[in-house]
């Protein structure tokens, strides 16, 4: 559990009903916050983080000492520009950045949770992070925006409280959790389970921890943000540290020497229980099925105005997922712009510098603003 | 403003929905967006024409008319505009059928083939006609199905559609066509402009 005197908390008193049927309540959600929330209150937008993202969406991230996760996009003068806006993000529930999550004790048990935490949703996490709303004094946000898992809160948060925001950005997402997603989810939580160090959830009470399994499922994961364009051009066939091939199993190629620093690093800031956790929430993720399998009517109460942005080398939820959203939302006629930006860098374009997306991002905010 | 958007902005109502397919760069979405409260929509395929949009404050959806105007429900507009770009489809039958079905009438703009400078292009060079709405060689344009004022006459009244109101445009000069004058107009426009409903 983390409680680093940088992390802001909010505990949230009114019992929260889960999709599993169990009841939390009492629960700390742990939030940032960026510029300032103007005296009508009409300035704030609420941004959602991805899997492995945190609240820290921007500057220097206090915990891990590296920029936040969205410093490309939100800041002073950026996309999401917090001399004008006021940014609000909260670690999803079943995160491990404060919020309440499989490291937190059970306070029936003053054991940790570990696997006896609550299986969690996308449904439960945007209703928890409802209650900022209350703590800030806003009853409107001006925008809702997240890519990947975030726009998957973005989607759910609009479907549960339509009145609530004026504009929402879903980018690079899905509606419902693919057969591929799923699968490569599971392959992550498999290689979790399959490091002896994880023991059923219960490392943390024998002070170990499962890094090889975790690191391993972040390693794979990882291959589904880029492209195979990307990785060509970046890493091709080229050789890490050595003039040729040293017929071993050592790391040969810069491909694979990066792979596994990104893995060593992501065991330092994650916890493999959220790690589960949230893969588990974004697989759950079908939000046409509650309606019968007619994703329009999610969104049938909101008079949001949308904007889905989705990227060409993305096939962790590409286009044409995102194209479904915009079919469903013009069946009843909500005002929804999108736009495909052109970008070799796979899925995690959303969170890198790509002009297009950026500029994209920014008018469609401030021009949404000027017309409040 | 080009004259053929002030004409077609004369066509409209105050306070409708409409949808401008192929908006490109939204001038004309934003001037009726701004002068005439319409609820604009727009549909463009260049990835760049769409930034201009967004960056104008518009609704705008990248796509194409041929694939991604089945997503709209059946007259959800009031108008839907086509501005010159019917010739460029694979299918010019089948987006008409679109525009009528998901607008309740419909603007459409055709460069016109049977213009005088077309003709006299072909008969004495010889080679595709090249004029200012026909600017590409045959080789790189993307028209591929060019008529003439005549013909989209022809076309409308066998399929029973309603022509409400045809125009003609040469350069700042706006007619109407009717029965009497299809055959003069066919040549003296370089742009036909109609108002059509299923």
């Amino acid at each position: 559990m983390n409680t680093n005197k940088n992390i802001k908390t909010l505990i949230v008193k009114k019992p929260l009903q889960l999709d599993c049927g169990k009841t939390i309540n009492n629960y700390p959600i742990a939030y940032e916050t960026y510029g300032s929330l103007n005296e009508k209150k009409d300035n704030a937008i609420l941004v959602f983080h991805a899997l492995t993202g945190d609240q820290f969406v921007t500057g220097t991230n206090p915990i891990t000492n590296k920029d936040g996760w969205w410093s490309y996009a939100v800041g002073p003068d950026k996309a999401i520009d917090t001399n004008k806006y006021f940014v609000i993000c909260s670690n999803v529930i079943g995160g491990c950045m404060g919020s309440y999550g499989p490291s937190h004790k059970d306070p029936n048990t003053q054991k940790v949770f570990g696997t006896n935490f609550p299986v969690i949703t996308i449904n439960d996490m945007v209703n928890a992070q409802e209650n900022l709303l209350d703590h800030f004094g806003i009853n409107k946000l001006f925008s809702v925006a997240g890519g990947s898992m975030g726009g998957m809160q973005v989607l759910q948060f609009v479907s549960n409280f339509p009145e609530k925001t004026k504009t929402a950005i879903p980018i690079a997402c899905t509606s419902s959790h693919s057969a591929q997603n799923i699968a490569l989810n599971e392959l992550g939580r498999q290689a979790i389970a399959a490091d002896s160090n994880w023991n059923e959830g219960n490392y943390i009470s024998k002070d170990t921890n499962p890094n090889k399994g975790l690191a391993v499922a972040r390693m794979a994961a990882h291959i589904t943000y880029l492209s195979k364009k990307g990785l060509q051009e970046k890493f091709g066939r080229k050789l890490q540290e050595r003039e040729d091939l040293k017929f071993s199993f050592d790391a040969d190629f810069q491909i694979e020497s990066y792979l596994r620093y990104q893995g060593s690093v992501f065991v330092d800031r994650f916890d493999a229980n959220s790690y589960l956790y949230i893969t588990r929430a974004m697989d759950y993720f079908d939000l046409p099925r509650k309606f019968k399998g007619n994703l329009s009517d999610a969104f049938k109460e909101t008079k949001a105005r949308f904007f889905i942005i989705s990227f060409t080398s993305d096939w962790l939820y590409p286009t044409q997922e995102n194209k479904d959203i915009v079919i469903a939302l013009n069946a009843i006629g909500v005002d929804v712009g999108f736009v495909e930006i052109k970008s070799d860098k796979g899925h995690d374009s959303f969170l890198l510098d790509v002009p297009d997306f950026l500029n994209a991002l920014k008018n469609f905010l401030d021009k949404s603003y000027t017309e409040n | 403003m080009k004259n053929e958007f002030k004409v077609i902005a004369d066509l409209i109502e105050k306070d409708k929905r409409v949808l401008d397919v192929g908006c490109s760069d939204g001038t004309l979405m934003k001037f009726l967006k701004d002068n005439k409260n319409i609820n604009i929509r727009g549909l463009e395929i260049s990835k760049d024409q769409v930034q201009k949009c967004i960056a104008k404050g518009l609704t705008v959806i990248e796509g194409n008319a041929e694939k991604d105007l089945k997503q709209f429900p059946d007259k959800a507009f009031d108008y839907v505009i086509l501005s010159q770009t019917l010739q460029a489809f694979l299918n010019p039958e089948l987006v008409i059928n679109e525009l009528l079905r998901v607008g309740k009438k419909a603007v459409v703009t055709i460069p016109n083939f049977g213009y005088w400078k077309v003709r006299l292009h072909l008969l004495t060079k010889g080679t595709m006609p090249i004029t200012k709405t026909l600017p590409d060689e045959w080789y790189n344009t993307p028209n591929l199905h060019m008529c003439t004022i005549k013909d989209f006459v022809h076309f409308v009244k066998s399929r029973n559609f309603k022509i409400f109101k045809s125009l003609a445009l040469n350069n700042q000069n706006v007619s109407l066509i009717n029965n009497t004058n299809l055959g003069i107009k066919n040549w003296f426009a370089d742009l036909g402009i109609f108002l059509i409903e299923k």
